[in-house]
């Protein structure tokens, strides 16, 4: 190449060597500023874990409300452990949505820059499919499991604040509800939940999403909702069987059944990866997620605006 | 090193050929348009040029192959495919710091000296931006990449005249230097005779005509002829005739000036009336074609 017309590559590259080396760089910095472009656009990927954590709260407020009032007129305290459901119900609400986030976001990512023609101007820009296809995977398997983490720990943590507010002064041992409180084991649980199923196991379900965002010429949710219903129609006519029905199941629930009662009573042993990593369906299932992505790479490279 | 080179390239979509392997070579610091009817394969050329769709034949673009290195590709070329590509969603000081994280060539500082001209502010987002003002957003952004080649299609397609002149204006004095090559398409011609320094005429996939502007300033001459002369005028075969205002004019391709002068009034013609000349009628794009 002609190196007579440009001296300053050199001089940039001395300076970002200073921080992350030259070679690291240019390969993690259109990642890390092609993550933080997804978040800037869909800020949804956010709020709504908030939104639902927020909704929680304020039911669970006047849930508290009520038993307070409930306990000064029948002086009983009985009441307070018919709550064990609510620790998890937080956390399921602001998971659960989390993997609606995941699933709108993939089928949006890459029908979206088309259809708006700005995938025009990133593709001018020096970042690879690759590294753009990879940004995109990155935000449900990572960044939204690692968003609704922080905020299930600080709805726990509030929960805790708001039943302490409330109860002063009631009879409640509230140093009791603290001690009980369990910082550590739960979210520890919950982490590792959100790592193995949402950002493993799902995995080929969104790399699916992602690929047909990249392919859909119109309406990339039929495309991603409509082939499963004519695999599983088709099956159940022509064979009577529905092997396709219990693949997606055994997919949508995880590895045996994610944070099912016997997991978190022994939790442990599902905390020794092993038993995850030995699961067949992990590994099989990253092996499609890799074709998903393989085909949607090319397919990013090849496809322009609709 | 050519700055691009393109050998057979070819391009077709199902059946309809967009580019039917053309020949073309762009020489480093040129400013070539491209010029052709709707349809004609412009931007099929461009887009084969800029990495965005896969071709048939040899291309090279500073001497990579453009449909494997895009990203690489990308760090030495600039494009506007078009008005409006800028995401509707992105803040101004946004687009800056993605184009600044991602782009090893991009000045921020200078970026935002083109734009402290304009009255976009930092904190608006595109969607409220006028058309003009995304069109002067995408140009700030393109002209602080230090590249080597820009591409632009239809950069100022529906911008108002004040735009389009002010676009041009600063891209000439602020962007060219004589090193840089700039490869434009546009359908308002008049307004970049006067900043080209090649043309290059496309039909149906096709290089009808392919030449410098001297090159093109010296062959094409222009001729307001006297009545009494349109007999004599016609002989010397002109490619194209046309009447206005009751008088013929008539466009001669490698004519000597000194035999024109006597026919009447000669002056170059606009890129238009010699495009519509070789595009226009099928006698002419013969003749173009057998340069």
């Amino acid at each position: 190449m002609n190196t007579g017309t440009n001296p300053n590559p050199v001089l940039q590259s001395s300076v970002q060597s200073q921080r992350f080396g030259p070679a690291l760089w240019s390969r993690l910095g259109p990642f890390y500023w092609s993550v933080r472009r997804e978040l800037w656009e869909s800020r949804w990927i956010y709020i709504a874990p908030l939104a639902a954590a927020s909704l929680y709260l304020l039911g669970f407020t006047i849930s508290v409300i009520r038993l307070r009032l409930h306990i000064e007129t029948s002086s009983s305290l009985d009441d307070l452990s018919t709550h064990p459901g609510q620790n998890e119900l937080a956390p399921a609400l602001i998971m659960g949505t989390a993997i609606i986030v995941g699933a709108f976001y993939c089928l949006d990512a890459l029908y979206g820059e088309r259809r708006d023609r700005s995938i025009l101007f990133w593709k001018s820009l020096p970042v690879s499919d690759v590294t753009a296809v990879l940004s995109k995977l990155a935000i449900p398997v990572l960044i939204v499991p690692l968003i609704s983490f922080v905020i299930a720990v600080a709805t726990q943590l509030l929960m805790l604040v708001i039943s302490s507010a409330i109860f002063a002064g009631s009879g409640v041992n509230i140093a009791e509800l603290w001690r009980q409180a369990s910082f550590f084991r739960v979210p520890a649980i919950w982490l590792y939940h959100l790592v193995t199923v949402h950002g493993l196991f799902y995995a080929p379900l969104y790399a699916w999403l992602l690929m047909v965002s990249a392919w859909a010429p119109r309406a990339p949710f039929l495309w991603a909702f409509l082939p499963p219903f004519v695999i599983w129609g088709v099956e159940k006519i022509a064979f009577n069987t529905s092997y396709f029905l219990n693949l997606l199941q055994y997919r949508l629930t995880g590895p045996g059944g994610g944070m099912s009662k016997e997991h978190e009573q022994d939790f442990t042993s599902t905390l020794i990866p092993h038993h995850f990593l030995s699961t067949p369906g992990l590994w099989t299932g990253l092996v499609v997620a890799a074709i998903f992505l393989f085909i949607t790479v090319r397919l990013r490279r090849a496809r322009g605006p609709i | 090193m050519a700055c691009i080179e393109a050998l057979g390239l070819r391009k077709a979509f199902g059946t309809t050929v967009a580019l039917d392997g053309v020949d073309f070579r762009v020489e480093d610091g040129r400013i070539l348009g491209i010029i052709g009817p709707n349809g004609a394969g412009k931007t099929t050329a461009l887009n084969a040029i800029l990495g965005l769709i896969p071709y048939q034949g040899e291309l090279r673009v500073l001497g990579r192959d453009p449909w494997k290195e895009r990203d690489l590709l990308m760090r030495d070329v600039c494009f506007i495919a078009d008005v409006a590509v800028l995401p509707r969603w992105i803040r101004v000081s946004q687009a800056l710091e993605f184009v600044a994280g991602v782009h090893p060539r991009f000045d921020r500082g200078k970026a935002e000296g083109f734009l402290a001209r304009t009255s976009i502010g930092l904190d608006r987002t595109v969607k409220h931006l006028s058309k003009g003002m995304v069109a002067q957003l995408h140009l700030a952004l393109v002209m602080a990449i230090d590249a080597r080649l820009l591409v632009l299609d239809e950069p100022t397609l529906g911008l108002d005249i004040l735009f389009r002149k002010q676009f041009y204006d600063s891209l000439l004095n602020d962007y060219f230097d004589g090193n840089r090559t700039i490869v434009v398409t546009t359908h308002q011609v008049e307004e970049l005779q006067h900043i080209l320094t090649d043309l290059m005429f496309i039909d149906r996939g096709r290089i009808v005509l392919s030449c410098s502007m001297e090159e093109f300033e010296s062959r094409y001459m222009e001729v307001t002829v006297n009545p009494d002369q349109v007999v004599a005028a016609r002989a010397l075969k002109p490619m194209f005739e046309r009447q206005m205002f009751g008088r013929t004019i008539l466009t001669f391709d490698r004519v000597e000036r000194g035999r024109l002068m006597q026919l009447g009034e000669v002056r170059t013609p606009t890129i238009a009336d010699v495009f519509v000349a070789v595009v226009g009628n099928q006698a002419g794009m013969a003749q173009g074609a057998a340069r």
